[in-house]
């Protein structure tokens, strides 16, 4: 089924010559995977036709569903600008931010596919329940335990001690990793990329005690060792953090006994 | 639980070439399965043993003996990759690499496999003589 109540009018440029300073805009097909938990059993696409401009991001297409075709639709997000963590979604099949994700880097000739999340409980729409989610990031203890009297000034850390971990201090909790990974969707039990991007944070930090805990938690039957290096995370992982890599350090450290 | 959509998730070099790799890893247990299992026949009976591998020379059982090799070498090559994923400290850098180098391997090893595992059964099939 196709809805198109937005009337679809092209810049109005003279059709002299292609004047490149004037953005064109088109006509794009959103097709989203919608579920209502109170008249549904099933999900299903919906399209929607929406007026985008190459610069636009797959998240101002669902604003403009949402505003100005289905207030019904139903999604998450806060800033906007990639640092929130929000608005993961599935994007034509891989898992994206819907902010920073822009129109010219899809195809738009096709319709573009949205859907929630895989493997965390869907409520509505592309929400889904992220607390197993989070519940996995507590478990890997993720605050610093500094050992030795509290220092009267801040803790001191060389440059190079602070390289050490600074890929995974950049992570925003958005799930893009874990809920692209093909053991997470299978063995929902398993901690995921996130929660060890997350203990590999203060493992590695010179300023923290607490490597040992971790690394148990991160030793059990769910842990690290679940891992089939897919590299699913860090294909979709939109801060860039190289998390097989940092998984593979994780490891490292459990058969070395050391950091 | 709400139903999870079922849409395939689309994935790149690494999760496809870990489906592959499972698939080989299960395809080459069932026939290790079934090995030991027509092997074992050899101290049951002799003779149903030999006829068991009589009915192995069709071209049909040649063709999925290529067909084990190019999933064995294809297992083989990709579980050293994933053991230098895990174990060398560039591993997870250089995976699509190591992925192109072994598809590489994988072609140049069964191109002429395939010629000289088949070899027989095309002249048995064609030859004509
Ligand atoms: C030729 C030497 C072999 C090598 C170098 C090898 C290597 C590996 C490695 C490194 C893994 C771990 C993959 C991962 O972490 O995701 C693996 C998994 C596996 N292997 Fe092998 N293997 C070999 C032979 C075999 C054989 C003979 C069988 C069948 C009996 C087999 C069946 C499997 C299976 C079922 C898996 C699990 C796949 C998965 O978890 O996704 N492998 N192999
Ligand atoms: S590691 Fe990357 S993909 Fe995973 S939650 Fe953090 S920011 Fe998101
Ligand atoms: S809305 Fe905040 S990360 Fe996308």
């Amino acid at each position: 089924m196709r809805k198109s109540k937005t009337a679809v009018v092209n810049t109005q440029s003279p059709a002299t010559d292609s004047d490149l300073s004037i953005p064109q805009s088109f006509t794009v097909t959103v097709s989203v995977r919608r579920f209502n938990p109170d008249v549904d059993q099933e999900t299903y696409l919906q399209d929607f036709e929406v007026e985008m401009y190459a610069t636009d991001r797959v998240l101002d297409a669902l604003h403009k569903i949402k505003w100005e075709q289905d207030g019904s639709l139903s999604f998450r997000r806060s800033c906007g600008h990639g640092i929130c963590g929000s608005d993961a979604m599935r994007i034509n099949g891989l898992n994206r931010l819907a902010c920073k994700t822009l129109m010219k880097d899809l195809d738009v000739t096709k319709p573009i596919i949205i859907e929630a999340i895989k493997g965390l409980p869907l409520e509505k729409d592309l929400i889904v329940d992220m607390e197993p989610f989070f519940a996995a990031y507590r478990e890997v203890l993720p605050f610093l335990m500094p050992s030795g009297a509290e220092p009267e000034r801040e803790r001191i850390q060389s440059q190079e001690d602070r390289a050490r971990f600074d890929d995974s201090t950049k992570c925003i909790l958005c799930a893009a990793c874990t809920t692209s990974c093909p053991v997470f969707w299978t063995d929902n039990q398993y901690f995921g990329p996130q929660a060890i991007v997350g203990a590999h944070r203060f493992i590695f930090d010179s300023r923290d005690s607490g490597a040992a805990s971790r690394l148990e938690v991160l030793n059990s039957k769910e842990g690290v060792w679940r891992c089939r290096t897919t590299f699913n995370c860090t294909d979709a992982c939109p801060r860039g953090i190289q998390i097989t890599q940092a998984i593979a350090e994780v490891k490292q450290a459990l058969i070395r006994g050391k950091i | 639980m709400a139903p999870i959509p079922a849409t395939l998730y689309r994935g790149r070099e690494g999760m496809w070439s870990w489906v592959a790799h499972r698939i080989t890893g299960v395809a080459v247990f069932f026939f290790l399965f079934v090995h030991v299992l027509d092997t074992a026949l050899v101290r049951v009976s002799p003779e149903d043993y030999n006829a068991v591998i009589e009915s192995y020379k069709t071209p049909i059982v040649n063709f999925l003996e290529v067909g084990l090799t190019g999933a064995v070498l294809y297992h083989a090559l990709n579980g050293i990759r994933l053991i230098l994923v895990d174990f060398w400290s560039k591993g997870p850098k250089y995976h699509r690499v190591m992925l192109w180098v072994i598809s590489v391997i994988w072609i140049v090893i069964m191109i002429p496999g395939f010629y000289f595992m088949t070899k027989h059964t095309f002249e048995q099939m064609f030859g004509g003589n």
